[in-house]
């Protein structure tokens, strides 16, 4: 099986999945298709995310269908093949790191390549653990390090095997901000240089934004939309996905000016003269970044306000308006298009109709920044 | 004190363990892991010598190893000799009565191995066997060693099963606790304190040692590096 792991053509690595699995509560019924890059599994808890990837890894056997890597057929039950999960050549990173806690982090990361001249183990296990920044941490026991430093250590051990297709399941949503974006950040270096199919399940629209390529949403075993995550999240055609997304409004934009001493920057918006004062981010100017702000997060003044807290007041038009049950979605262009939302009452006493001239307000800490795609 | 009975009674306790873990630990393994719906079956075929009187197991046993059974006439035609009332009728009766002891503690070790890690190593490409090896094995140790000392210590004190498939033959399956029965029957009770005091004592050490060594803190302990 595959032991010329290396220079695989890209359309060779596409996986393709078909599968329908009967559980307690629902069908899963998932059929799509992920070529090499980040494809983001978003849905509600119990949406059959899991499952779908452990059928994937042959942990769990499809009623029916077919999955395969590139050329390479996982489960076919038409063919009646179905390959043991030590057959599939994945990589698999639950929830918990489950690292073997009687190994050290080398044994553990030299697990799946045993069977290597030692040489090549040793020269390989390094490598890893230096692109996951943990080569101090090689004779020390699982127990005896930091979460996010037993994730890195999981993820080098998955990567190691150098698998044809990786399946991560919430792999950094037990760990801090900080930790978190790092362990993203090396991810995504390291997925730049090898190219193969990952399937990453979060409930974060914040990651779905930094690594995602496509976005896969489930909701009860159902694919419910697909697609890039500007076009999926940003103006979510199905209930789950704002549900889960939450941030209405979603900017690219590029770093103007920096200002350290207050830890903030400017960031003019694409495709307009305005300019964003957001929460600092270790960058550098003319960068591109994306910012993310809840509709429910900005607010609309009838007149120029003047000392107030926030620091962003941008001049804008009213160019919808419309009620959907107890609240009023504003759209208004200031630049680019704004999606804001306030109350029944808020909307009459400003007395908003389409055309008119008000004022946004919004606070700095309200502006997210979502790292954009490599 | 009479040696040749504690060393019989202690070397058959050495081989009655050292078979349990080979035999023990592959059925131990097959009954925390199969799905197979009538595993209930086994397990409680393999709990029987902890509710029956020893002599129904032993008197079966007899029968089972006797001359007129298929394994008693085979053993007798391959070895020359019959097979009840010698020390390997004893061994393979004390393996039976013993096997609870020995398969219990590990299957609830093998049993609590985080599932996640054997779906790990699987996932890392490896097989059943050597996930097993590699990882099952060594967490579990301390099941595995709780079954080794609970079987020797359990054949030392054996007594019913003994004396139906060994009889009483001095230096053959005369073992420390026929010898105590003995010295009571004739009223020796200087001898036969002697020789329990020894028995008590051995297994005390020995359920003592077990304990410390699956003790992970020692709170009272000055020397815990």
């Amino acid at each position: 099986m595959g032991e010329d792991g290396k220079g695989r053509p890209a359309a060779d690595s596409l996986l393709s999945v078909d599968v329908v699995k009967r559980l307690n509560s629902f069908t899963l019924r998932a059929q799509f298709q992920a070529p090499p890059g980040f494809t983001m599994l978003l849905g509600p808890s119990g949406g059959g995310k899991t499952t779908l990837l452990n059928c994937v890894a042959g942990l769990m056997r499809p009623d029916a269908g077919r999955i395969a890597v590139g050329a390479k057929i996982l489960f076919a039950s038409a063919a009646g093949i179905d390959l043991s999960a030590a057959h599939r050549r994945l990589g698999y990173l639950f929830q918990s790191p489950a690292l073997f806690p009687h190994m050290t982090v080398a044994q553990n990361v030299c697990y799946g390549i045993a069977k290597l001249p030692a040489a090549e183990r040793q020269g390989r296990m390094m490598a890893l653990l230096q692109s996951f920044r943990i080569e101090h941490l090689a004779e020390r026991k699982p127990g005896e390090i930091s979460g996010g430093e037993r994730q890195r250590a999981a993820l080098a051990r998955s990567l190691v095997t150098d698998p044809d297709l990786l399946l991560l399941d919430e792999p950094v949503t037990a760990l801090d901000r900080g930790t978190k974006s790092k362990i993203l950040d090396d991810l995504r270096v390291w997925n730049a240089a090898h190219l193969i199919p990952i399937l990453y399940v979060t409930h974060s629209p914040e990651e779905a934004f930094a690594l995602g390529e496509r976005v896969i949403v489930l909701e009860a075993g159902q694919v419910v939309a697909q697609g890039v995550p500007q076009e999926v999240l940003t103006s979510p055609r199905h209930e789950t996905v704002a549900q889960i997304v939450g941030f209405e409004n979603v900017f690219d934009a590029a770093v103007s000016a920096l200002n350290e001493r207050q830890g903030t920057m400017l960031c003019k918006l694409a495709g307009s003269e305005r300019e964003l004062e957001v929460p600092l981010i270790q960058t550098e100017v003319g960068a591109p970044v994306r910012i993310a702000i809840r509709a429910g997060d900005i607010m609309i003044a009838a007149d120029l306000p003047h000392r107030l807290s926030a620091r962003n007041t941008l001049p804008g038009r009213v160019r919808s308006i419309r009620r959907e049950d107890v609240r009023v979605i504003v759209g208004i262009e200031a630049g680019v298009e704004f999606e804001v939302h306030i109350t029944p009452a808020a909307a009459e006493e400003l007395g908003l109709v389409s055309g008119r001239e008000v004022w946004l307000i919004i606070k700095t800490y309200s502006c997210n920044l979502v790292e954009p795609r490599v | 004190m009479e040696w040749s009975a504690i060393w019989l009674t202690l070397r058959l306790a050495m081989v009655v363990c050292a078979v349990l873990l080979v035999v023990g630990t592959p059925i131990a393994a097959w009954l925390a892991f199969t799905r197979w719906r009538w595993k209930f079956l086994l397990e409680a075929v393999v709990a029987l010598p902890l509710v029956l009187p020893p002599t129904v197991l032993g008197f079966y046993i007899l029968v089972a190893i006797g001359a007129n059974s298929p394994v008693g006439s085979l053993y007798h035609r391959v070895f020359g000799h019959r097979l009840p009332f010698t020390f390997t009728s004893l061994a393979i009766a004390s393996v039976i009565y013993s096997l609870p002891f020995a398969v219990q503690p590990m299957v609830a070790a093998f049993s609590g191995v985080d599932r996640e890690l054997l779906s790990a190593s699987a996932i890392l490409g490896a097989s059943p066997l050597r996930t097993f090896a590699r990882i099952v094995m060594p967490l579990s140790k301390s099941g595995i060693i709780t079954g080794a000392v609970l079987s020797f210590a359990h054949t030392l004190g054996e007594f019913g099963v003994v004396l139906m498939v060994g009889g009483n033959i001095p230096g053959v399956t005369r073992t420390v606790s026929i010898a105590i029965y003995d010295h009571v029957e004739a009223l020796d009770y200087a001898s036969a304190n002697q020789m329990a005091l020894l028995l008590m004592a051995f297994s005390f050490i020995a359920l003592s040692l077990t304990y410390a060594v699956n003790r992970r803190v020692w709170a009272v302990w000055p020397l815990h590096r």
